[in-house]
């Protein structure tokens, strides 16, 4: 590269051109302009001459930051800037790289050696600028090289670097964990100083360090109390609240020391940002002094009277976290609330609309619902959104915990779904669904309300709802015999406007109208049985060709009707006491079979209708439609040939197409009719891994077989569609096992991929009951005896979960909610600690507590890095032992040797005899306070230098004197 | 970390001061700027200055023609985040006089300044206007 000209050197144009240049151009020449300044800089930047390049520089930097104009390039420039002996160059060099460099930056290890020149330079303002460049950039590699020199600035004469580099430590513990043996000490001496500077820097370092592990600095509790008796700087105050908020839940001894001072703050502070923390604190960690809450709530109650927003806006938040344990605090504000739900803010509004719902019970569930909804319909699209959300969200709590009338709760879910600006058609599709099959009472409701949906023209055009629409088919196909005009259903299902429908629901609509179809068709042939029943040979006749013909399931359709009917009838006949029980579960649907509507035209139109309106659906380019389209028209063939010649059909019963009709429509009945029962998430769990199959093998050649199928998306995956899905294929495999008569393992690797695929919908089963590689289906009552016993499994363990939470005082019962025993709720994972902050805690722990053993469980991840940890720990495990064994045997000889061994090793190293000084100091702080506290002190003292075997609890030996 | 980040961004929504307490790329910076500016700048004054945006709080205050825009941790303590805002703009004042848009413009860098004085990764370690103006005076002194 040609060096640059004097020229370029002299007229230079500086960082206040570029912001005049750039602020006189138009939008339209912007990039032009800035495209020739870049220009410019990469030219200047390479300059021999250090004026030069740091311009070009700063004005990098200024682009960067301003512009959003890359300059990763420049990196090794900015490290030439900060090299330059003149200040100035320095300090544009340093914001560059503080503004610029990543972890992943190439040349940041080469800024090592020049920032720790610049921490030893005599220049305080040098050293400042390397430490503040460390805290932003600090990698792991340079917090290790340049820990000591921070240490060293720890104990510098002037306040203004000691400040700097307490600040600094943050981020030398986060990346260097080690460094915490070198610096903790002198952290922890800092906490004394008289200099407020300082000990705003450190008490802001422990702030963070708590919010990670705040058990390691519970030692320090006294110190961290001082200041929050002693000090007078609010911001210091509300760091070491938060510290406090922290440790409270770990030392239940603490809360009882710090109610006081804390209250007397809230008292006498005029500064609004300390009350709010002290209300904070209260709030969140000392529920139980009535007092002290009972003072937050006072304050809060000014917040809320305040016109200032923000404070009203932090007193229901306040409110909020109360809610839960306080309901008190949230009635008795509850004029503020409610009037805040029409703020201007939506912040405010939702946060009162939370307080609305906190205060929802079963008795005002009704109330306080119908006033949000009418709420709802006037307000903001957003807003009335939050607002369904949350009703939706409070009433299905604990499996719907709070709702004693379900047939309000399913008018409800209705009425929401005809708020224009409803958007919640996923979340009310899957509490229609849920409902349905957990709560049985409620089922002629909820197919009411689905008939409603459906024929509201209305909803069909918002595509928010289309997936409640389609929960709205399912509960129709699946509770049809609840319905009091089925045809009407099934014209609402077949209505032209459904093509506006996307695919995934139109197929539901197809299906559910298919059960339609066999429920109507299903009930002609019951009426006609009854009216032909007194020619009883043809009815033992039809008994023996299908008993001959369902050589495996006729029992067990018998069986499955009794479970799954049985309990439907004797809900209907509570409610229809008039019921004739004839022996199956359709007819105890008198608000349609009553009524005898059911003639022989009517099937033929419906037949015909559906004819109709699924051929084109027979050719459609989804699949899924088709394929069901298909099957639906091949089964109204072969009906309509029956019906086509009515008259000789009624002279001719004993035709054989007719039985063969009528036969198929019973099973494809049977099958629909199984109940559909609500699966435990865990259910799979608890299915046993068959021995032959091999989950490890490499499938790639499978692969290669199915790569042209295409899967559903897994984000596809909603309520409705698995269970549709199942009887879907459960009622094909039906014909097909009886027409084709093949042996139906053949399905079953089909079988065990919809398993993998919806496993959360297969039922628990037994180990042993099961054979190793047959996943019998959780609804097909013909493929195996083995799916008899899951279904019963299911039931009992329904029958076994039933909650029976009935209300005495309530005039109407509340229904049996299904509820599955466990695993309702979803598993819990358990939390693993990272291992930085294990480190970094593990480090800590050593320095604070010296040799004492630690009983929580942070110490179980040894890192090669630290072998000093490990060390550590090993003793640690060693204390604990000999504590057991003391404790068994107190004058056992081993374990008091093998501690007293242990104590040799801790002095001899240096760390150790520094944490043991460090806890000396504190204690000596102790010795301030208060003549008692000293006096447990000595004691304290005297028991671990005496080493006796009765030595220590392991947990948090320091604090206990100070508390008590 | 207590606070992720400070902004300053004008009527318009052009930032004019960037400080990250945290590494972001220029994208990310990019696009969390326009998703802050268009929440923050649309909101009126009767409303609160809290908003939850991602993971995270922003407290915000308006003066004059320009919006500080901090972003903070969940458990940051709102108020106080407004008060350490009026202490910077209180700080620029005194060492601007009378600050506005065009001082920030022209003097990133000893904004800059003054926040790292104020603020180190991300906790406040210095809040009294004196001690946080005293390095500047000097430099400007020596210069």
């Amino acid at each position: 590269m040609a060096s640059p000209s004097l020229m370029d050197t002299l007229f230079q144009r500086g960082l206040d051109d570029i912001i005049k240049g750039v602020r006189h151009q138009q939008s339209s020449t912007e990039s032009i302009f800035m495209s020739r300044v870049i220009e410019e800089i990469r030219r200047e930047i390479k300059s021999t001459d250090l004026q030069t390049k740091s311009t070009a520089l700063q004005k990098l930097t200024y682009l960067n930051s301003i512009h959003f104009i890359d300059m990763s390039w420049a990196s090794f420039h900015a490290i030439e800037c900060i090299s330059s002996p003149a200040f100035s160059h320095k300090k544009i060099g340093y914001l560059a790289i503080s503004q610029s460099f990543s972890e992943s930056t190439p040349v940041i290890l080469l800024i090592s050696n020049q920032l720790r020149k610049d921490l030893k330079s005599g220049n305080e303002f040098e050293v400042s600028l390397a430490l503040d460049c460390l805290s932003r950039i600090g990698t792991v590699d340079l917090c290790r090289d340049l820990a000591s020199e921070v240490f060293i600035l720890m104990s510098s004469s002037k306040v203004f670097i000691r400040k700097k580099a307490i600040g600094v430590v943050l981020r030398l513990f986060e990346k260097y964990p080690d460094a915490v043996r070198v610096c903790f000490k002198k952290l922890v001496e800092s906490l004394e100083g008289s200099d407020s500077p300082i000990v705003s820097a450190v008490v802001g370092v422990f702030c963070e360090l708590s919010a990670k592990d705040p058990r390691s600095y519970l030692p320090l509790a006294p110190e961290f109390y001082r200041i929050l008796v002693d000090s007078k700087n609010n911001w210091v105050l509300i760091k070491v609240l938060k510290i406090f908020v922290k440790l409270a839940p770990l030392e239940p001894r603490l809360a009882k020391r710090l109610v006081e001072p804390i209250c007397d703050h809230m008292r006498k502070t005029g500064a609004k940002s300390l009350v709010f923390e002290c209300i904070r604190t209260v709030v969140t960690s000392f529920t139980e002094y009535e007092s002290a809450m009972k003072l937050a709530a006072e304050k809060i109650r000014e917040f809320l009277m305040e016109d200032d927003p923000n404070l009203k806006y932090l007193g229901l938040h306040a409110i909020s976290i109360m809610a839960p344990k306080h309901l008190w605090a949230v009635l008795e504000n509850k004029d503020v609330v409610i009037q805040s739900l029409s703020d201007e803010d939506p912040n405010i509004k939702l946060e009162s609309l939370r307080l609305v719902m906190a205060m929802a019970s079963e008795s005002n569930l009704m109330e306080t619902c119908r006033v949000l909804v009418n709420y709802a319909l006037k307000s903001d699209p957003d807003f009335c959104n939050e607002i369904l959300g949350s009703i939706l969200s409070t009433c299905c709590q604990n499996v719907y915990e709070v709702i004693i009338d379900f047939d309000w709760y399913v008018s409800l879910l209705g009425e929401m779904s005809r708020i224009p600006n409803c958007k919640k058609g996923e979340e009310i599709e899957n509490q229609l669904i849920d409902i349905g099959m957990r709560v049985k009472d409620v089922r002629p409701e909820l197919v009411r309300i689905a008939r409603d949906l459906l024929i509201d023209p209305a909803l069909l055009g918002n595509p928010f709802l289309h997936r409640l629409l389609s929960a709205a088919a399912w509960v129709c196909g699946e509770y049809v015999e609840f319905s009091r005009n089925p045809v009407e259903l099934m014209e609402a299902l077949l209505q032209p406007r459904t093509s506006l429908l996307p695919s995934s629901i139109r197929t539901v609509y197809v299906q559910s109208a298919f059960k339609i179809l066999i429920f109507c068709i299903h009930s002609y042939f019951l009426q006609k049985e009854d009216m032909t029943s007194e020619v009883s040979d043809l009815a033992s006749k039809r008994e023996c060709s299908e008993s001959s013909d369902l050589a495996t399931g006729k029992a067990l359709v018998q069986s499955d009707q009794d479970e799954g009917f049985n309990p439907r009838e004797s809900n209907q006949s509570y409610e229809y006491p008039s019921v004739v029980d004839t022996g199956d579960g359709q007819s105890s649907t008198p608000t349609f079979m009553e009524k005898k509507s059911l003639m022989h035209e009517s099937i033929v139109n419906l037949l015909n209708l559906m004819e109709l309106v699924l051929s084109p659906l027979s050719s459609s380019l989804d699949v899924e439609i088709q394929e069901r389209a298909c099957n639906v028209l091949g089964f109204i063939e072969l009906v309509q040939q029956e019906f086509s010649n009515p008259l000789i059909r009624k002279e001719a019963n004993l035709d054989r197409e007719e039985v063969i009709a009528s036969r198929v429509v019973e099973w494809v009945h049977d099958g629909f009719s199984e109940e559909l029962g609500p699966v435990s998430v865990t259910a799979q769990d608890r299915v046993p891994i068959p021995d032959e199959l091999v989950l490890k093998e490499n499938l790639t050649d499978l692969e290669a077989i199915c790569g042209g199928v295409e899967l559903p998306a897994p984000g596809s995956f909603s309520l409705t569609s698995p269970y549709y899905g199942e009887s879907a294929v459960f009622s094909v495999s039906n014909l097909q096992a009886e027409e084709d008569s093949e042996p139906s393992t053949e399905s079953t690797s089909l079988l065990t991929e919809h398993r993998k695929r919806h496993e959360l919908y297969y039922l628990p089963s037994e180990k042993n009951k099961i054979p190793a590689n047959d996943y019998p289906p959780a609804n097909d009552p013909s493929s195996s005896i083995n799916t008899n016993d899951a279904t019963e499994d299911l039931v009992k363990l329904a029958d076994q979960s039933l909650v029976s939470k009935r209300k005495p005082n309530h005039a109407k019962p509340r229904p049996v909610v299904v509820k599955l025993e466990e695993g309702e709720a979803a598993p819990v994972v358990s939390k693993k600690p990272e291992l930085k902050d294990d480190l970094l805690s593990g480090a800590i722990h050593d320095i604070l507590l010296g040799n004492e053993a630690k009983a929580a469980s942070s110490q179980s991840n040894p890192s090669d890095k630290s072998s000093s940890k490990r060390k550590g720990k090993a003793k640690h495990v060693d204390l604990l032992d000999s504590n057991l064994a003391v404790g068994e045997q107190p004058n056992h000889e081993n374990p008091s040797s093998r501690r007293s061994k242990h104590r040799g090793d801790g002095k001899q190293k240096s760390k150790k005899s520094k944490g043991k000084k460090n806890g000396d100091g504190r204690e000596d702080d102790g010795e301030k306070e208060s003549q008692k506290i000293r006096d447990h002190h000595g004691r304290h003292k005297s028991r671990q230098r005496a080493d006796a075997p009765i030595n220590v609890v392991p947990q948090t030996p320091d604090i206990p004197d100070y508390l008590l | 970390m207590g606070i992720r980040f400070i902004l300053m961004v004008n009527k318009q929504g052009q930032t004019r001061l960037a400080q990250y307490y945290e590494w972001l790329t220029l994208e990310e910076r990019r696009a969390l700027e326009g998703e802050i500016v268009r929440k923050c700048l649309a909101r009126n004054d009767q409303q609160c200055s809290f908003v939850e945006h991602r993971n995270y709080k922003i407290v915000y205050r308006r003066y004059a023609s320009l919006f500080f825009l901090v972003g903070v941790d969940n458990d940051e303590n709102e108020l106080a985040i407004l008060e350490f805002i009026h202490l910077l703009v209180e700080t620029m004042d005194r060492h601007f006089g009378n600050v506005c848009e065009l001082d920030i413009m022209f003097h990133l860098e000893k904004a800059h300044f003054m926040l790292e004085e104020m603020v180190m990764n991300g906790c406040i370690v210095e809040t009294s206007k004196a001690n946080i103006l005293s390095p500047i005076q000097l430099m400007d002194k020596t210069s």
